[in-house]
């Protein structure tokens, strides 16, 4: 048995009382949802929160809504139930394709959405899913409610936009006509952090073109989408050599470290591989959208 | 004689369901486990239990110069701090290893390795006795660490034992066996040499249970009862009365429950000494229970071998000679668990199940800044590692001659007829027949069609791989004259007792940590008695209540204590035949055995069943002279030689040529254990193996940085197999029984481990050939696949 150092623990009754309840055991306080970021680290005292406040009993922050034109997913959303959502595999197969590999049912049962994006591991899939998808981050706080878009939602390793007297509530997807994503990632085994992970998002034009593009890597030291490699293919009809040129710019735009995962080259050969093979999945999906 | 069949159920049981004998049996111990009664080491809970925990080395080689331990003595809770300087009070610093070394309990000198312990705390609970670690203050000195076991004999490297008088370098022993020059003749007139270096990195045998101890000492009586996780308790009873100076009689081991050994608590671990001394300290039992780091970090390691291999053959593919020269990564105390006689343990079966001319190997152990151990994870005394070089070596000389793999195999085996066969180091196999068994795992995996799946798979472009290996296993150790254990013979006892009713109970010497033992010996006394398994209890595990014998380890159960087993039922059968005769007015020698009973030839009416006997025995019958009133026996059994069991494994690998990710795509394993027990029991013996297998080939690696910091400890970073990474297991088996073992049963337990890691990677380097790649080596992460897809294999230390 680890034993993680001593630590009080407080269960929050509903968002506002979450809100209180960080207000009043400052910044030693930490959330805590589905906890299998959070009590691995503390059980090693890589984390030493003096207080817990758990959200599991938040109900309200617990759901997946259609909603106009968009989706609305609640921060305590657990990972099988986005796995598990018709809606979601529809509008964005590549929720569901990221969420088929993040750790194991175990994990999944508990792990949240917010939790995911809140921890902001470098190796987080989901960060990478709500990157390329362009989501926006709905936060509240003691001041109300304000949203982020994920661009400005990162900040660094383990960094977000949420300060520590704010949860994240809610985050919104946009939903597009003729769109595409998908997800891929290698692991060393199932439920290991990934060794590299692409996620690409498209929108078609009435035309076949493509009017938005999207593309994001995993554990290869990068915040947010590669523009220069979503240039490449905007305005064009999809086809394998734009693939490979997006996927050669993204390849040489991200900063890979070496580790037992793999070396530097090894990593950026990867970004490519798997930028490829997201973008033809991405632009087929999206296609057959289109014809649907 | 080679059978495919399995023992049938007996008839006579009733319930053909329920054999009494051999035959498929759901496990008696299974009920308790899977409703979660079972009790584990950390179950225990004795009045007025305190708990210890350890604080450990942060850095990998450095002099202690100073610890202060006044702000842990005054945390709330604690009861004691102990440091190595107590224990050198005691006499208790260092302690014997099963390898003729000594090993520190408590760093007194300079920490040797990342993980070392370095104090203990007891306090009420074991929060605060976790807290209390990091209020101990200790000034460390660095020092240069050897971490390469390749530079651990360079000129200028540290000397990590200066503690041994006289010590100038890292070298613990050379060992050397086969005649040389023979050899070299041999590989001088070949027509094909070819050598490789294959290493077999450090990993871990990875117990769900972690080690830990409960120490109970009665300061009245000076007895000591000592819970531990051990896979051998009565030779932990006798060192620790070595060690500690405890009179043997005053000591009690108890092994409970044990939630997977896999050679990982063979030895004595500090933190089962340091529980000893806090409860001498304290007056007070003291629970100490590692977490898993410390399991990944501290405890016993296996493999680290770096092994240069050569193999010599005529152009037709007639397998001359084998050479190795291996270096032996010790960590910093040599701690292997193995035969005093043997320092690389059973490597010398090198020579693997081919006839051949000539065989040389010679193996240096050198000391390293890494954790002490060896001779873990189900690995048969380093055949593992033998049986990996051979196989790999074998297909490196197939792949040389353009032959198919499994005929090159066909063609070097030996031959049915020349057992028991003598190998050229010193082995005497007992019994084989080694074709049939290859010609089944073939006709299983459809191999024709599987080659033609590759070729058409080969000319689009993807990567298919077709892995074969072939093993003999050497498990079963003693015989005691030839092995044994810091001086303690290898051999096993067992004690039979039938009560009146025809109940029984058994006593063994050697420990369960997930075999099935109450199963497999039930069953063995069943077949011999004739009662149903269900009436035979089991006891293991705790020296006051069985017989003495060195433990479970190296497969030698069923191959030793089964044989123990075996043979004290037939005592008591013997026993019986008296007793019945008394019982019926006749004479012995005119009665008859059948399954159960006792009866007068030529008149089967006229018998007695062993329940009958059993209460004749007890009661007011007139026993014939010698005979006592009991149905009762024992025996110490020392086996004339080891058992060889083996198996032909064929695995099929599909290799994402974008990625380097490997997929086992099919693993056929056909194994033969001689006379199968219980085979359900063996197949979930083969299943676990075979697991053990995908995980050592794919992804398991103890590794360090350049400082000796561990990379593993955790299992986040020290990956283990799921059921995502395995196929399902295509099991068959053929039977070819030990001439010399009482019932013909040779050891199951490691076989699978041994024999699945070499058919992985040769599969992996089979499906990589179109990138012209020979050999590479584990752990075969995608990273590591991809680089030797680049022509840039390289070892992974």
């Amino acid at each position: 048995m680890q034993i993680p150092a001593p630590f009080d623990y407080e269960r929050a009754s509903d968002v506002a009382n979450a809100l209180a309840l960080l207000e009043r055991h400052g910044p030693e306080s930490r959330i805590i949802a589905g906890g299998h970021s959070l009590l691995p680290m503390m059980k090693l005292r890589l984390a030493r929160p003096e207080w817990l406040i758990d959200i599991n009993d938040l109900a309200e922050l617990e759901f997946i809504r259609r909603d106009g034109e968009e989706l609305r997913v609640g921060a305590l959303t657990r990972h099988t139930a986005l796995l598990e959502s018709a809606d979601v595999a529809d509008l964005f197969p590549i929720i569901h394709d990221a969420e088929q590999v993040i750790a194991d049912p175990v994990v999944r049962n508990r792990g949240t959405i917010g939790g995911s994006l809140c921890q902001a591991d470098p190796a987080e899939d989901l960060s990478t899913v709500c990157d390329v998808l362009r989501a926006q981050a709905v936060i509240r706080g003691p001041d109300g409610e304000r949203t982020v878009p994920m661009s400005d939602f990162h900040r660094g390793p383990y960094e977000t936009a949420v300060a520590q007297n704010e949860l994240l509530y809610e985050v919104r997807f946009a939903i597009r006509p003729r769109s595409g994503s998908a997800y891929e990632k290698v692991e060393r085994r199932v439920g290991d952090w990934a060794v590299v992970a692409a996620g690409a998002a498209v929108g078609l034009a009435a035309d076949g073109t493509v009017e938005e593009a999207a593309i994001g890597l995993t554990a290869v030291g990068l915040d947010g989408t590669i523009p220069e490699a979503e240039a490449v293919l905007l305005g064009q009809q999809p086809h394998e050599e734009l693939f490979v040129e997006a996927a050669r710019i993204a390849a040489a735009a991200c900063h890979p470290v070496d580790d037992q995962r793999g070396p530097v080259d090894y990593k950026r050969h990867l970004a490519d591989e798997l930028t490829r093979r997201v973008l033809r999945r991405a632009c087929a999906r999206a296609a057959g959208a289109q014809e649907g | 004689m080679t059978t495919v069949q399995e023992h049938a159920p007996n008839p006579a049981a009733g319930d053909p369901g329920r054999p009494i004998g051999f035959g498929r049996l759901q496990r008696k111990e299974d009920p308790r486990f899977v409703r979660g009664k079972g009790n584990y080491l950390d179950d225990i809970v004795l009045p007025g239990m305190l708990h210890g925990a350890i604080l450990r080395a942060p850095v990998a080689h450095a002099r202690l110069v100073s610890i202060d331990t006044s702000e842990a003595l005054a945390h709330p809770g604690v009861r004691a701090v102990i440091t190595g300087k107590d224990l050198q009070a005691l006499n208790l610093a260092w302690a014997p290893t099963l390898s003729a070394d000594v090993q520190a309990v408590l760093v007194t000198d300079k920490v040797r390795f990342q993980g070392q312990e370095v104090a203990f705390v007891v306090a009420e609970d074991r929060y605060a006795a976790r807290d209390a670690l990091e209020l101990i203050d200790v000034e460390y000195d660095m020092l240069p660490p050897v971490i390469d076991a390749r530079h651990a004999l360079d000129a200028d490297a540290p000397v990590i034992r200066d503690d041994i008088e006289g010590r100038t370098d890292n070298r613990i022993f050379d060992w050397e066996i086969g005649d040389a020059a023979e050899t070299e003749a041999v590989f001088a007139a070949a027509d094909v040499v070819l050598t490789q270096e294959v290493v077999y990195p450090r990993v871990h045998p990875a117990p769900m249970e972690t080690c830990g101890a409960v120490a109970d000492f009665d300061p009245i009586d000076g007895r000591l009862t000592l819970y531990e996780t051990t896979q051998a308790p009565h030779a932990h009873r006798t060192l620790y009365a070595i060690v500690a100076g405890i009179p043997e009689h005053k000591i009690r081991i108890v092994s409970p429950d044990i939630g997977g050994g896999f050679g990982n608590k063979v030895g004595i671990y500090p933190g089962y000494v340091l529980a000893v001394v806090g409860s001498i300290v304290t007056g007070k039992p003291v629970k100490w229970v590692e977490d898993r780091s410390e399991n990944l970090m501290s405890t016993s390691f296996a493999r680290d071998y770096i092994m240069q291999g050569e193999i010599a053959a005529t152009k037709e593919g007639k397998i001359l000679a084998v050479r190795t020269s291996v270096l032996a990564d010790h960590g910093a105390f040599n701690a292997t668990a193995q035969p005093t006689k043997t320092p690389a343990g059973f490597f010398s079966i090198f020579t693997g199940s081919y006839d051949l001319k000539a065989a040389y190997c010679k193996v240096t152990g050198v000391y390293t800044n890494k954790a002490p151990g060896g001779v873990a994870y189900a690995c048969s005394f380093r055949v593992t590692e033998a049986v990996y070089l051979v196989e790999r070596m074998v297909d490196i000389l197939a792949r040389k001659l353009e032959m198919d793999p499994a005929e090159l195999r066909l063609k070097n085996f030996i031959k049915p007829e020349q057992f028991p066969y003598a190998n050229k180091t010193g082995w005497v196999y007992d019994s084989g027949n080694y074709e049939p068994a290859m010609r089944l795992s073939m006709h299983m995996a459809g191999y024709e069609d599987l080659r033609r799946e590759q070729r058409e798979k080969r000319e689009r472009g993807e990567l298919m791989g077709i892995g074969v290996s072939f093993f003999t296993e050497t498990v079963g150790a003693g015989p005691r004259k030839h092995f044994d254990i810091v001086g303690l013979g290898m051999a096993d006892g067992a004690e039979l007792r039938v009560h009146p009713t025809g109940k029984a109970v058994v006593r063994i010497s050697v420990q369960s940590q997930g075999q099935g033992h109450e199963t497999t010996f039930a069953q063995i006394v069943a077949e011999e008695l004739g009662i149903p398994p269900e009436s035979i209890d089991v006891v293991h595990g705790d020296t006051d209540q069985t017989p003495f014998g060195l433990g479970t380890y190296g497969s030698r159960s069923t191959p030793v204590s089964g044989g123990a087993v075996a043979l004290v039922a037939r005592k008591v059968r013997d026993k019986a035949r008296f007793i019945a005769a008394a019982m019926l007015e006749t004479r012995p020698e005119d009665l008859e055995w059948e399954k159960g009973r006792w009866f007068v030839k030529g008149d089967p009416s006229a018998g007695k069943t062993i329940a009958e006997i059993a209460f004749g025995a007890h009661g007011t019958v007139a026993l014939p002279d010698g005979i006592d009133g009991n149905l009762d026996a024992e025996v110490t059994y020392d086996p004339p030689n080891l058992t060889f069991p083996f198996g032909a494994y064929i695995c099929v690998v599909d290799v994402d040529a974008g990625t380097g990710h490997v997929k086992v795509r099919r693993f056929i394993a056909v194994d033969d254990c001689g006379t199968r027990i219980n085979p359900m029991i063996i197949e979930g013996q083969v299943h676990g193996g075979l697991t053990d297998g995908v995980g050592m080939a794919l992804m398991e690696i103890i590794a360090f940085d350049e400082d000796g910091n561990c990379l593993s400890g955790s299992f986040m970073d020290y990956l283990i197999p799921t059921a995502m990474e395995v196929p399902d297991w295509e099991t068959g088996f053929t039977v070819t029984p030990s001439p010399h073992h009482p019932i013909g049963a040779k050891g199951i337990g490691e076989s699978a481990t041994v024999g699945s890691p070499p058919a992985i990677v040769n599969a992996i380097v089979d499906a990589l050939a179109p990138y012209g790649v020979t050999h590479m080596d584990m752990p075969c992460t995608p990273a590591r696949v991809w680089e030797a897809m680049q022509g840039r294999a390289r070892p992974p230390v």
